[in-house]
């Protein structure tokens, strides 16, 4: 069956069955493979894309149903070459240990933030409840989507000119 | 991760399409909505559907609105729809109070009221909620469109008086000015479902001091209740002070009549005792609220 | 103190912002999943739905003739070819594809390769296994009846029997002694702990992409491998291919947390695939094979007992040990150590005499052990011990942190010969448990919980003091399969000053592309910047035995700075050469040598760096360039240690449990990147609040396994964890050339006894004295009841 996605603003046609999950048809058909999957029972996160602009656990879909609708991955949170204020948060806060689960946390971050410019700790911890971290215990996570809230232009160029 | 089986797949475009395409289809056809329910089901093949009739299109079954003395909810609402809706949770604190424990914060931009209802799971929370809110389900067909009460909507676990060729296309909650509700749920983690889970609306006459119960629902889910209500208990509470003491003997009676089976989230006797204990908690607070002496 | 990030990068130890954040953030990993070569087949494993059964028949006609399906593999296919048993890492066999039996659920019986997945998955309903059910053994405390089925009949010499399904018997201490000590104690306790089974999970499965070239003879793997060396010796003696034909690629790995230590049969059928198919083949497990088949974590069943004066006075520990070890004994330790490092239970405490004895068992259930950050069984030892000494301290109306403050290790009695005989090397442990309770305001919860106690609320302070043994190991005291633990270290300086250091450790999300620069950089002077890390190809690197055990930074890391102290030995012999003097006259500052009383007469290490490549003359004796390699056989292991206190609230209503506040102390000794050490620390805790609340696999009679999804093994989110609160104290290593200890596995040794401490002590006014982990809310309502739950089996 032919499906048209638009992922992170490219349209992509291709020929795919009906029962191929999105998360493979991203990361197998688009060889977008910055979005995981680590369960089988919709329970990790690690597959978190956005579908219409709403975080989607992309193993819970078929890729055909978002034909002719919006999907963005990891891959299309920086813009022109810089990276996403949660980005940016991520890397400032240690974020980030093995870098499994990181793309569906900064993508649930990133609509949080798009929705509540400044939440709370509590508000951090309920957007996140349904995606599991193994390395961090979740702490820094939560400094990383304060961070970007802090920062919502991201950080200027560090003094030795390197930017995050 | 587990993949599905073959499948094939169309799109309704209206009601009346998917009923045509149900009708074209069969009884091996299956609606697919927000696809959390039956998507996970599907991976581990316990569902092997042939085609799936994907009704995320149709217009008109995502709202949410007063209507007369009724609130109206479109099978197609999203859980975070319903968790987001300000007159849903002015009318029925008991809404909010389910939505914020079902499932995680990302599946509840997908799943819907209609999907979740339909699964029948036995600890959908749903079904509890709109079973003690008496709501009535809209269902479609080819020959028109019938209304069951929630508290005829389940056959079994898994079963409902959907028939293959129906859709599910709203639910209907009458409105009574004056009430309180609340839900009071365990679970072992977030996104867990229930341990056991009491939801309760209550209506108090105008009594000063100790009002009395004038009307009352009690919803269970996950300790097998009959049509998830807790009907003994709503006939002892009906017509009783809305006290303490009143609340403490409906858990009771609720937890005596319940039929709950052990498994890994908890044996027998705990989930009886947990039955007793949010039902008195859920009554409780939907008083309070009735009073206006809570959000 | 929250180490803070560093917005500039510090030259050697410091919050430096971690350099594989880069590719991560952008979703440019490169994990095993995310190969895709050309021609690349996929693999799928057919599993046995029954925890015992003789296999009748197997037909993979139907699977065979799927259109997309290149090979099928049996374990008849196997058998012919001498490959249907492996080597495990304890010396038993296991099976690769079952032949004669299945012997836990979820085994490995067929292998498929196909074109893509989906077809995979859908050939294994088209092969036919006739199974004849057997009797299973699910129950540890079952297993050495006289009755009970004989799992291992594929061992010679094995009957039925009390003695069948026996794997060893092991013990430490002074059984004579400590006897002596119990029979003259004026209080004794004894208590019987599950530790239950539980799965280290990491969020990335366990896979394999195997390609092996026909024409060159040379297989690669890419595998979520903690030990490429290790499993590239194994893969020489199990597949007969020549060790100089074996690369073994750890690409990123999405956690190990030591389910990645093992070689599992999915990987051999992965490199067996390619050698039938001629292509690629790529196999990854699901989840529930995760979770069903591959390590599993801690299983002891265990009567501990503890002796003291009733002033409060430890005096012995004894414990007495049932392992199960599940259908195989897979678990991964040094070879001399069937029951690990569990041998440190004697714990933080000065003890006149210890004893322990474990019976290892074999059990219808998948094979493991050793793993979810244990540090070989320490996880089981601490938890054991301090769970005994919270349980005197209620015995003796006593105060759990005053009780442990009275008889902790005092720092002049290190380097301490525990009565097991390890010999920790430095601690200053009641400054460490002052720090915590300072921290945690001790004294005010205390009094906040009496407080609350008067109106029937229940909240809880649970204490927990650990002592961790890691970084093995001594080449004289272990091995693993023959193999020492010695890591290998290589570091290259480029004529410009840039480094590169090759490393035998293996990064699973630690930080090494970060930390082990930063280690050369304090040596040398050179930014971490410039200094790359190479790690994970077999090709590209020393050997060394992996990243396990919290084994890195003790000795990789140690490697890393001896190698970078040769480098900097070697650029004084250069620098004097250039500045014609003696060595002898150089002194050094960070980055560069200069003549002693003529600090401005110096060469930074990058004018070595190009001079050393150059055409200088050197003295006799001395090579070129500046490179160094060493192999660092540890003299001893290090022992981090920390204070633990955790605030918990119950619900008496429902029994559930909220972790109000987590304080956590750490001493892993010098801390090279204090950010990455506290990010170490968090994931720990977190696992902390996971097994004593709500994680636990569990068997039904019929052999089930009840722990086989994520909505059945439960790990905590966000939501249940509380932000946790982290100090430190810093006792250096005295024997590691920087000082450093491990701590990677710290926090999830320390903190399910604080928990769970925590919870019986909001439960004191029922008269608790335990329950086991997972304390679910039914399981804390039971507890209250008088009933507790027993874990590892069915809730019936």
């Amino acid at each position: 069956m032919e499906v048209t996605v638009t992922v992170n603003g490219d349209t992509c046609t291709r020929d795919v069955e009906p029962r191929m999950l999105l998360i493979h048809f991203l990361r197998d058909e688009l060889q977008l493979t910055g979005s995981h999957w680590g369960c089988d029972t919709s329970n990790c996160g690690a597959c978190v894309v956005w579908l219409d602009g709403a975080p989607l656990k992309s193993c819970t879909a078929l890729a055909v149903m978002a034909s002719g609708r919006d999907v963005r991955t990891v891959e299309g949170l920086e813009h022109d070459g810089e990276l996403d204020p949660v980005q940016q948060g991520f890397i400032a806060c240690h974020g980030l240990q093995c870098g499994f689960c990181t793309p569906g946390m900064m993508m649930t971050a990133r609509w949080l933030l798009d929705h509540i410019p400044d939440p709370t700790e509590a508000e951090i911890r309920e957007a996140i409840s349904g995606q599991i971290c193994r390395c961090t215990g979740y702490e820094n996570i939560v400094r990383s989507v304060r961070w970007a809230a802090a920062h919502p232009d991201g950080a200027a160029a560090q003094p030795d000119g390197k930017t995050a | 991760m587990q993949v599905p089986s073959h499948v094939e797949y169309e799109r309704a475009t209206s009601v009346a399409h998917a009923l045509e395409l149900l009708a074209r289809f069969g009884p091996e056809s299956r609606v697919l909505a927000g696809g959390h329910s039956l998507i996970p089901m599907m991976k581990l093949r316990l569902a092997q559907p042939e085609t799936l009739i994907d009704i995320n299109g149709i217009g008109g079954l995502s709202r949410i609105a007063v209507e007369g003395d009724e609130l109206r909810i479109g099978a197609l609402v999203r859980h975070a729809q319903l968790l987001d809706s300000a007159v849903a949770g002015e009318h029925f604190p008991v809404l909010h109070d389910a939505e914020r424990v079902i499932a995680d914060a990302v599946v509840r931009n997908w799943g819907t009221i209609g999907g979740s209802l339909c699964q029948a799971d036995p600890s959908e929370d749903l079904s509890a909620v709109f079973g003690a809110l008496r709501a009535t389900a809209v269902i479609h067909g080819q020959d028109g469109a019938r209304a069951v009460p929630v508290r005829e909507f389940h056959l079994g676990p898994y079963e409902t008086v959907v028939a293959p060729g129906e859709l599910l296309t709203e639910l209907r909650v009458p409105i009574r000015p004056g009430g309180g509700s609340a839900y009071e749920k365990v679970a072992r983690r977030v996104g867990d479902w229930s341990v056991a889970a009491a939801g309760a609306v209550i209506w108090l006459d105008n009594a000063p001091g100790t009002p009395t119960v004038s009307e009352v629902g009690i919803g269970l889910a996950a300790v097998g209740a009959g049509h998830f209500v807790a009907g003994e208990a709503e006939d002892f509470v009906r017509g009783r002070p809305a006290s303490e003491e009143t609340f403490v003997q409906a858990g009771q009676v609720a937890a005596e009549h319940c039929v709950p089976s052990a498994d890994q989230r908890g044996p027998e006797d705990y989930k009886r005792h947990l039955t007793g204990e949010l039902t008195t908690r859920a009554l409780r607070r939907a008083a309070a609220r009735a009073r206006g002496q809570e959000a | 103190m929250t180490a803070v990030p560093e917005q500039v990068t510090p030259i050697g130890y410091g919050s430096m912002r971690r350099k594989e954040d880069a590719r991560f953030v952008r979703g440019k990993g490169t994990y095993v999943d995310d190969i895709q070569l050309r021609g690349m087949l996929h693999g799928a494993v057919l599993r046995s739905p029954h925890a015992h059964a003789r296999i009748l028949s197997v037909d993979v006609t139907a699977a065979e003739a799927h259109p997309k399906v290149r090979a099928v593999i049996t374990g008849e296919t196997l058998r012919q070819r001498g490959m249907a048993w492996m080597p495990t890492l304890s010396g038993d066999q296991q099976a690769v594809l079952a032949t004669d039996k299945v012997r836990f659920q979820g085994q490995e019986v067929a292998f498929v390769v196909a074109d893509d997945r989906y077809a995979a998955r859908d050939a294994l309903e088209l092969i036919d296994v006739e199974y004849e059910p057997l009797p299973p053994v699910m129950d540890a405390r079952r297993a050495l009846d006289a009755g009970a089925p004989l799992i291992r009949d594929d061992l010679p010499g094995r009957r039925p029997g009390p003695a069948g399904n026996h794997v060893f018997d092991w013990e430490a201490g002074d059984a004579a002694r400590t006897e002596e000590v119990f029979a003259r104690a004026e209080v004794t306790i004894a208590e019987d702990l599950l530790y239950p089974r539980v799965h280290p999970a990491p969020l990335e499965t366990c896979g394999a992409v195997a390609d092996f070239d026909p024409i060159a003879g040379k297989l690669t793997i890419w595998s979520t491998s903690q030990a490429p060396h290790a499993h590239r010796l194994l893969y020489s003696l199990a597949a007969g291919i020549p060790e100089h034909k074996i690369r073994v690629i750890s690409p990123d790995i999405g956690g190990g947390f030591g389910n990645k230590v093992p070689i599992y049969p999915g990987y051999l059928c992965a490199v067996i695939g390619s050698l039938v198919c001629g292509r690629p083949v790529k196999w990854v497990e699901d989840r529930s094979e995760n979770l069903m088949s591959t390590s599993f974590a801690r299983d002891y069943h265990m009567r501990g007992e503890i002796a003291a004066t009733r002033d409060g006075t430890i005096l012995g520990v004894r414990v007495h040990v049932l392992a199960d070890h599940g259908a195989f004994n897979g678990a991964a330790q040094p070879s001399k150590f069937p029951a690990g490092f569990f041998g440190v239970f004697t714990g933080s405490y000065d003890l006149q005499a210890a004893y322990c004895h474990v019976t290892g068992v074999y059990t219808n259930k998948a094979p493991g052990g050793v793993a979810y950050a244990c540090s070989f069984r320490i996880t089981e030892a601490v938890y054991l011990v301090e769970r005994m000494v919270d349980m005197l301290a209620f015995e003796l109306g006593a105060d759990p942190a005053e009780l442990r403050m009275k008889n902790l290790l005092r720092p002049d009695q290190f380097p301490y010969t525990c009565a097991t005989g390890w010999v920790y090397d430095s601690g200053d442990y009641a400054r460490t448990l002052q720090l915590a309770l300072d921290k945690a305001g001790y004294d005010g919860l205390r009094r906040e919980q009496a407080a609350r106690r008067e109106r029937g609320e229940l909240m809880g302070i649970g204490v927990s003091f650990f002592t961790e043994a890691v970084g093995a190991g001594p080449r004289k005291h272990m091995d693993i399969l023959g193999l020492g633990m010695a890591d290998g270290c290589e570091l290259r300086v480029h004529p410009t000053g840039a480094a590169v250091l090759h490393i035998s450790a293996q990064t699973q999300g630690q930080g090494h592309e970060t930390t082990f620069a930063q280690i050369v950089a304090e040596e040398l002077g050179i930014s971490p910047d410039d200094i790359d890390v190479v790690h994970g190809d077999t090709d590209q690197t020393p050997f060394g035995l992996g990243t396990y055990g919290s084994r890195s930074t003790p000795v990789s890391g140690a490697a890393a700075a001896v190698v970078a102290r040769r480098v900097r030995d070697k650029a004084r012999i250069v620098a004097a050469a250039m500045l014609e003097v003696a060595a002898d006259d150089l002194e050094w500052e960070k980055g560069r040598w200069f003549v002693r009383g003529d600090p401005d007469l110096g060469r930074t290490i990058a004018e070595i760096a190009l001079a050393a490549h150059s055409d200088l003359e050197l003295p006799d004796g001395v090579e070129g360039h500046l490179d160094a390699s060493c192999v660092y056989n540890p003299p001893n292991l290090t022992y981090p240690c920390g204070a633990y206190i955790c605030v918990v609230d119950v619900d008496p209503g429902t029994g559930k449990v909220s972790v109000r506040r987590f304080v956590a102390v750490d001493d892993c000794g010098v801390r090279i990147n204090p950010m990455i050490v506290e990010g170490q620390i968090h994931g720990g805790l977190a696992d902390g609040v996971g097994m004593a609340l709500m994680e636990v696999i569990a068997f039904d009679s019929g052999g089930n396994c009840l722990g086989g999804s994520f909505m059945d093994y439960l790990l905590p989110t966000a939501e249940e964890c509380p932000s946790w609160e982290l100090a430190e104290t810093v006792t250096p290593s005295p024997h590691h050339p920087i000082g450093a200890k491990g701590v990677g596995e710290s926090a999830t040794v320390g903190s399910p006894p604080a928990v769970v401490n925590a919870v019986l002590d909001a439960l004191r006014p029922f008269g608790v004295r335990h329950a086991d982990m997972p304390l679910t809310p039914a399981q804390v309502w039971r507890a209250i009841q008088g009933r507790p739950l027993r874990p590892d089996l069915a809730i019936t």
